[in-house]
C-alpha cells in the first residue's frame, strides 16, 4: 500500500528521505506530471473519529504543501467572532483595565460567523462603523456584596460574598436592531461558561460592554476558530526479524501501548502503527539492532482539528478548503503573467 | 462633564501655579480606607471619614467610560 519512496526513514540519530520527489523528470520513464484524474483516483479521506468539538481524519495521497496549506488556513484565515473593543464604565477590582480587556478578548463566543459581515476599517467610528450587521454587543455588570446568610465562622469567599468570582457566563448578550430576530433561536453566549475573568471583594464592581467583530487568526490568535489544527505523518514500523519471548515483551514496551501485539507463538507484530509516537526508544537497545525499521508515510496525513468556536471541526476544514480554492482562483485571474 | 466628575482642571494658569482654584468641588466621592464607607467632603471640611473618623481616605474611580482594545 505504502510506496517505499514515500517512507521517511527514522533512524537513531537522523531522518532520511525527507523530501518528496514526485516531480516531472525525477525518474526516467515515470510520469510525475500532476493530473486531476490521477489525484481523484488516489486521494482518500478517512474519518477516524468525529465529535462536536474534535475531528480526527486522514488525508491520503495529497502533497505536503496542500496539507500544510489547509492546516495554516484553519489556524489563521478561517474567520470567527471575538470581542475587539471594550468600553469600561467602572472597574474597581484588583485586575487592571488593560488586562481585563485582554482576558475578555480571549473568550470564545458561540456566534455563527456567517451571520455577521466584516467591519469596514475605512469608516470612522462616528460615521456608522459598527452596525447591527457587523457587531455583537456583550455587557458585563457585576458587583460584589457580602452574603448576610453566610455561616458564622466561614472562611470560604464563595460563602462569605456574592459574586466574588466573575465568570465568562456573566457576559450578557445585548441584541441590537435586527439581531433580536436573527439570534432568536441561538442567543450569543461564551462557548465555555466557567472561564474565570476576575475576582471581586465586597464594594468592588465591574461594568463594561464589549463589541465583538469578525476577524482572522492572522490578525490575532483570539480570532482563530481552532485550539489545535495539526497533522502528523502515519508511523510505519517494519519488523525485519522476528522478536520472540521475553524480548517481545520488552519490544512491546518500547512503543506506545497498543502499537505492538504479541501473537500466540510469542512473536511481536505491529497491531496499530497509528498510535505510535515514534519515540525511537526501540533503537536504543542493542538486542533490537537490525530487527526493526521505523519510518513515517509521507503520503498519509493524520489531521487533528479541535474547535473552540461555534463552528464544528468539519465546518472549519470545509471552510479552509473553500478559502484555498478562492486563493487559487484569485491567482489564476491575477493580471501577473497575463500581459 | 465637569460637574459629573467633580474635578475641574484649572483654566487660569496663574491660579494653578499658586495651587489655588476658585472652583468649588461638589460631589466627589471618597471611600474610607478603614471602614469602606462612601461619603462626600466639602472644601473646608477636614480629611476624615464621617463614619469612623479614620484619616486615610481614597477617591472613588470616575464613572467615565474608557475604551480599550481587547488585544
Amino acid at each position: 500500500m505504502t510506496k517505499p519512496e514515500n517512507i521517511v526513514g527514522i533512524e537513531y540519530n537522523r531522518v532520511t528521505n525527507v523530501s518528496a520527489h514526485d516531480i516531472p523528470g525525477y525518474k526516467l520513464g515515470e510520469d510525475y506530471a500532476w493530473s486531476l484524474e490521477k489525484f481523484e483516483e488516489s486521494f482518500q479521506i478517512n474519518i477516524q473519529h468525529l465529535t462536536e468539538k474534535e475531528a480526527n481524519f486522514d488525508l491520503v495521497n495529497i502533497d505536503t504543501s496542500v496539507a500544510n496549506a489547509f492546516r495554516r488556513i484553519m489556524i489563521a484565515e478561517v474567520p470567527s467572532v471575538a470581542p475587539e473593543t471594550i468600553f469600561i464604565f467602572n472597574n474597581t477590582s484588583v485586575i487592571s483595565d488593560e488586562v481585563l480587556s485582554h482576558r475578555i478578548g480571549l473568550i470564545p463566543l458561540k456566534v455563527d460567523p456567517d451571520l455577521l459581515t466584516w467591519v469596514d476599517s475605512n469608516v470612522e467610528e462616528d460615521e456608522g462603523k459598527f452596525t447591527d450587521e457587523n457587531t455583537i454587543v456583550m455587557s458585563l455588570n457585576v458587583s460584589c456584596t457580602r452574603n448576610p446568610d453566610a455561616p458564622k465562622d466561614s472562611q470560604d469567599p464563595n460563602e462569605l460574598y456574592r459574586n466574588s468570582n466573575v465568570y465568562s457566563k456573566d457576559l450578557k448578550f445585548e441584541p441590537q436592531g435586527r439581531q433580536l430576530e436573527m439570534f432568536k433561536g441561538n442567543p450569543v453566549e461564551p462557548v465555555f461558561p466557567n472561564i474565570l475573568l476576575a475576582k471581586l471583594r465586597p464594594g468592588q464592581e465591574i461594568s463594561l460592554t464589549a463589541h465583538c467583530v469578525l476577524g482572522t487568526g492572522s490578525d490575532h490568535a483570539k480570532f482563530s476558530p481552532v485550539a489545535t489544527a495539526s497533522y502528523r505523518l502515519m508511523p510505519v514500523i517494519q519488523i525485519l526479524k522476528d522478536v520472540e519471548g521475553e524480548d517481545a515483551k520488552k519490544f512491546q514496551k518500547c512503543f506506545t501501548p497498543g502499537v505492538i501485539g504479541i501473537d500466540d507463538d510469542g512473536k511481536a507484530f505491529v497491531k496499530d502503527a497509528r498510535k505510535d509516537t515514534v519515540s525511537r526508544e526501540v533503537l536504543r537497545h542493542d538486542e533490537f539492532k537490525g530487527k526493526v525499521k521505523l519510518g513515517r508515510d509521507r503520503s498519509q496525513f493524520i489531521f487533528n482539528v479541535e474547535s473552540v468556536s461555534a463552528m464544528s471541526p468539519e465546518e472549519i476544514f470545509f471552510k479552509s478548503v473553500r478559502i484555498l480554492k478562492n486563493k487559487a482562483e484569485y491567482l489564476r485571474n491575477c493580471p501577473i503573467g497575463q500581459v | 462633564m465637569t460637574s459629573r466628575e467633580g474635578f475641574v482642571p484649572a483654566i487660569n494658569s496663574s491660579a494653578a501655579a499658586g495651587g489655588f482654584s476658585n472652583h468649588k468641588t461638589y460631589g466627589v466621592k471618597y471611600i474610607c480606607a478603614s471602614c469602606a464607607a462612601t461619603f462626600t467632603l466639602g472644601k473646608s471640611e477636614s480629611i476624615r471619614c464621617k463614619e469612623c473618623g479614620h484619616r486615610v481616605i481614597y477617591k472613588a474611580r470616575t464613572k467615565r467610560m474608557v475604551q480599550f482594545e481587547a488585544r
